[in-house]
């Protein structure tokens, strides 16, 4: 770690607390807001995540080298943790620190992409099934089942095995392909619910065609369950990714992913922990910010607690 | 609402749905590229390439391998394995017994260790042992597993030597649990997968639990058994788990896909020879046959699951179990 | 000062706080309240929401949720000569659903979903008079049948869901009184239900009271329960007590202008049809109760006096009359000001 680098960390360090302490400051006046900040546990999941994101975006200026690049072979592999070498060497002697921080490009990116889509596709499933009713209704959810019915891992093996390594947009689509089933049945329930409330008859009386009914009205009063599904998503993806990445078939080295990191250093895992240590708790790290974000969310959007 | 007609109906529903997986993961390996050659990825000979694939007739088309397979599905031949050179039935019934031990293991721990803490943290909320307990499940729910069994290998298979780093039992003395001593050696073996396994489960379903316990505790029925002056514990015990346990029922479908997730991984890592690894092992050579029939025990297993989740439920809670309408009608107010 | 041996149940003084989140103050909710229950009477406790009634009912048996919630020292429930509020739990427990029972407003979210409606009568039976469970069965057959159910041999064996909002409340009478209570707490027992089915549960009530011989306390904001059904009646506004009087007395001559307000609030099918009258203003928030008489601000004969110096509860001059308002001892001053 050179002088600038640190000074890049302090500043995203900073910069995140202040993100979310400017956050709560404006928002501590509506109650929702107030609710979502309850917790202690939500204020430090989000700050984690702001701080991760804005490392994974300046990254060239956070990691001090490159992140594919070799050391030396001879002199520097598995090295334990230093001041030049914040999280060490791995077992080809580059730099974990820069592959960790090069690693959150593509596994934050899979994990955020990924999710929008799966999301994206749930709810535009489930709007349409728990609105239109009646054969829309049953089709649809006959082939939710079928979704959720197939082993999804095995799915994604086979699509990503037998394409022998899929480049970064084809495995963000597999994985958004198969993982959108669970949130459309959510959003359906939600809909299902809404629709017979009185706005919606309002809005239909005043002579609004379907489609705004659904985006305008209904949707935004779903929009619980639809967000605790995206935030819990990206983290599903995520660790969807690192597994495939694990087994050898997601993103192939020598690109960093989390994933691969570990599979990579697994078989020094005795002799040099850390290589797969750091890209672990990383991993863990943002799932459970993610985690503490949407119990946020879900404390937040409660109805039960609206106007208590 | 339940009865033999619905019974009736979820089982055709579900053997369609079996179906279907079965159809689509069929096609999907035969659209991927890469013949499998007759299973010998290595050979190069185009000829013999082209005898086998007669062979095993792979140089058919698509829709007629097809209605081959599930004619022989029909029949219950499950088909003949390439990479292992034998019946695919043998190969996966092998299997059987060590998905069961983890999968059964796992579960248990899941269970037992996941529902005692939900409702421990559910009497003590926002309590000290409440959130230290509420943020060590959150962040072993978070763990990816693969990297949890690399630890627990680590501290307790490598550094502290008390279980072994892989494989389902001793080789030598114990290729088939014949004895006492194999059964506790393949015990000995199970720990760590199945400990894997079922922590990361138990995490979730404390998490799961303890929402569920705290939803029950301030519904109204509660209060009212606290007003009959029912003793805190039986209020605890007997009116708020038996509502809360119906929520558990529901969860309890969803964890055999997760348990077929995890066990791919896990059982790469331990050695543990399961069928998720024979899965990925039959993807990884293209056998064919043996992917589609692990494919279509995996959904069988899950749609299994959901089903009889769904049947627990209705037997549980009397608000579906037993009919409103009619009685209503006949008693009047 | 020693309660008279006729008093069944006092309260005095009794305060209900909750701590309200991000530092919006106490709510209190029931302020300074007191009043006496007498055996075999009816007591009605009559009140918008928010004015404390539902909290107080609640507090007398400790079923007030215990953070936010909190009794103050210093309230104080006699019962039988005990202090309620300070029995230790066991002894509190075999207060509950056994001398003292209560019943609520939404029978259907009040009676557990999975367990039978014989089940949870018996259950009362069972822990307080130590019943084997055949002999606690055919006592809820015997409530059923008491409560006026039909078929209640089948009935015991049902759920709650399969039975209709009127059956479910009987149930629960059923529940609370099967250990033969002295007091009955019916916190708004008919406001969930159908009008018809109203009268038929307050008919049944009455009917219990004198077989039973108990005390009843209901609580209600519907003036025209009270009229029908209870013996005396007090006036909750803003967490305290503002008048007292036997029904009649209250309804001839209404003293507290809140009470006044009240009633003409109520249309009459036989005066001339004019528009509503309705109380100007709104209930204010228990976090911040209006200095001096909490009614001034709503009140149509207020003065200075009313808004500075809280008025005590002072004697009407009728029997058992008492009202918590100046115009008490300045009677001229009622002249409507606004």
């Amino acid at each position: 770690m050179t002088l600038g680098t640190w000074l890049a960390l302090c500043i995203a360090l900073v910069a995140a607390a202040e993100l979310v302490r400017a956050l709560r400051h404006r928002a501590i006046r509506q109650e929702r807001w107030r609710r979502f900040f309850r917790h202690r546990t939500t204020s430090w999941g989000l700050g984690i995540l702001a701080f991760l994101i804005i490392v994974a975006l300046a990254a060239p200026l956070i990691a001090p080298f490159d992140p594919n690049r070799q050391l030396d072979i001879v002199r520097l592999t598995n090295q334990a943790p230093s001041w030049t070498f914040l999280f060490g060497t791995d077992v080809l002697s580059r730099d974990v620190w820069s592959r960790t921080v090069y690693g959150a490009r593509v596994s934050l990116g899979i994990g955020a992409l990924g999710a929008l889509l799966a999301v994206s596709l749930g709810t535009l499933v489930g709007a349409l099934a728990g609105y239109y009713q009646r054969w829309v209704d049953a089709v649809l959810m006959r082939g939710v089942d079928v979704g959720l019915a197939l082993p999804r891992i095995f799915i994604l093996l086979m699509a990503v095995a037998l394409w022998d390594g899929l480049p970064f947009a084809a495995l963000v689509l597999a994985i958004g392909l198969t993982s959108w089933f669970g949130t459309s049945r959510l959003v359906r329930a939600e809909v299902l619910s809404l629709r017979q409330r009185d706005f919606v008859v309002a809005a239909r009386a005043l002579g609004a065609g379907s489609g705004r009914i659904i985006f305008r009205h209904v949707l935004p009063n779903a929009a619980a369950p639809i967000i605790v599904s995206a935030a819990l998503g990206v983290g599903n993806v995520l660790l969807l990714e690192a597994s495939l990445s694990f087994l050898g078939i997601g993103i192939k080295p020598p690109d960093p992913t989390w994933g691969n990191m570990i599979a990579d250093n697994a078989s020094s895992i005795y002799t040099a922990p850390w290589s797969t240590l750091f890209p672990g708790l990383a991993i863990s790290l943002v799932v459970m910010s993610l985690n503490a974000v949407a119990d946020g969310v879900r404390d937040a959007l409660d109805p039960r607690e609206e106007g208590a | 609402m339940m009865g033999a007609a619905w019974l009736l109906r979820r089982l055709v529903a579900s053997i369609a749905i079996i179906f279907a997986v079965v159809t689509f993961v069929f096609l999907l390996i035969h659209v991927a590229p890469g013949k499998p050659c007759g299973g010998q990825i290595e050979t190069a000979d185009p000829v013999v390439c082209d005898q086998l694939n007669r062979q095993f007739g792979l140089d058919q088309s698509i829709p007629d391998q097809y209605w081959r397979y599930l004619a022989a599905l029909a029949h219950g031949n499950l088909g003949y394995s390439f990479s292992l050179r034998r019946p695919v039935a043998d190969a996966i019934v092998e299997t059987v017994p060590f998905t069961l031990q983890l999968a059964g293991a796992a579960l248990l721990l899941d269970f037992l260790l996941g529902l005692g803490l939900g409702i421990y943290q559910a009497g003590r909320v926002n309590r000290l042992p409440d959130v230290i307990i509420g943020n060590v499940t959150l962040f072993i729910y978070s763990l990816p597993t693969f990297w949890l069994a690399l630890l627990l290998l680590l501290i307790f298979g490598e550094k502290l030597r008390w279980f072994p780093v892989g494989g389902a039992s001793d080789p030598v003395l114990c290729p088939v649990v014949d004895s006492l001593y194999c059964a506790g050696d393949r015990l000995w073996h199970l720990v760590l997968p199945a400990a894997t396994l079922g922590l990361v489960g138990a995490a979730g379903t404390a998490r799961f639990q303890r929402a569920a316990m705290l939803d029950v505790a301030t519904q109204d029925y509660v209060r009212t058994a606290r007003a009959k002056g029912v003793p805190e514990r039986r209020v605890v015990l007997r009116h708020q788990l038996r509502n809360a346990l119906l929520s558990f029922i529901t969860r309890f479908g969803l964890a055999f896909p997760f348990l077929l997730t995890g066990a791919v991984l896990i059982e790469t890592i331990f050695a543990w020879p399961g069928m998720g690894r024979l899965a990925f092992e039959a993807i990884l050579t293209r056998d064919y046959s043996l992917v589609t029939a692990t494919a279509l025990v995996a959904s069988t297993v899950v749609v299994g699951g959901n089903l009889l989740a769904d049947i627990l439920l209705g037997l549980a809670d009397p608000r579906l179990r037993v009919r409103a309408a009619a009685d209503v009608e006949a008693l009047t107010a | 000062m020693t309660v008279p041996a006729s008093v069944l149940l006092r309260v005095s003084g009794l305060k209900t706080y909750f701590v309200t989140e991000q530092g919006k103050g106490t709510a209190r909710a029931v302020d300074d309240v007191s009043f006496d229950l007498y055996p075999g009477e009816t007591l009605g406790i009559v009140g918008e929401s928010g004015c404390g009634k539902t909290v107080t009912s609640l507090s007398i048996l400790r079923l007030v949720p215990e953070p936010p919630g909190h009794i103050l020292p210093g309230s104080l429930i006699e019962f039988e000569g005990r202090n309620l509020l300070a029995l230790p739990a066991p002894e509190l427990r075999a207060v509950r659903g056994n001398q003292i029972a209560m019943i609520f407003q939404e029978p259907m979210t009040s009676l557990n979903p999975v367990f039978t409606v014989g089940d949870q009568i018996a259950e009362a039976a069972i822990i307080h008079q130590h019943l084997s469970r055949s002999a606690a069965r055919a006592r809820a057959i015997e409530m059923l049948q008491l409560v006026g159910i039909p078929d209640p041999d089948e009935c015991v064996d049902h759920y709650p869901h399969q039975l209709s909002g009127g059956m479910r409340q009987r149930v629960m009478i059923a529940m609370a009184l099967v250990c033969h209570p002295k007091v009955l707490i019916a916190d708004e027992p008919t406001t969930a239900l159908d009008v018809t089915i109203q009268a038929q549960i307050l008919e049944l009530l009455d009917r219990l009271q004198s077989e039973l011989g108990m005390a009843v306390l209901l609580i209600t904001h519907d003036l025209g329960v009270v009229a029908g059904h209870a013996d005396r009646v007090v006036v909750m506004y803003a967490g305290r007590v503002v008048e007292t009087a036997p029904t009649d007395a209250l309804f001839e001559r209404p003293t507290h202008p809140y009470t006044e307000g009240l009633l003409a609030a109520v249309p009459r099918i036989d005066a001339p049809r004019t528009r509503l009258h309705a109380i100007p203003g709104q209930v204010p928030a228990a976090t911040a109760w209006p200095t001096g008489c909490r009614f001034h601000p709503r009140c149509p004969y207020a003065w200075e006096k009313c808004a500075a110096e809280e008025p005590p509860l002072l004697e009407t001059g009728t029997a058992g009359h008492t009202a918590r308002c100046w115009l008490v001892t300045e009677p001229e001053r009622r002249v409507a000001t606004r």
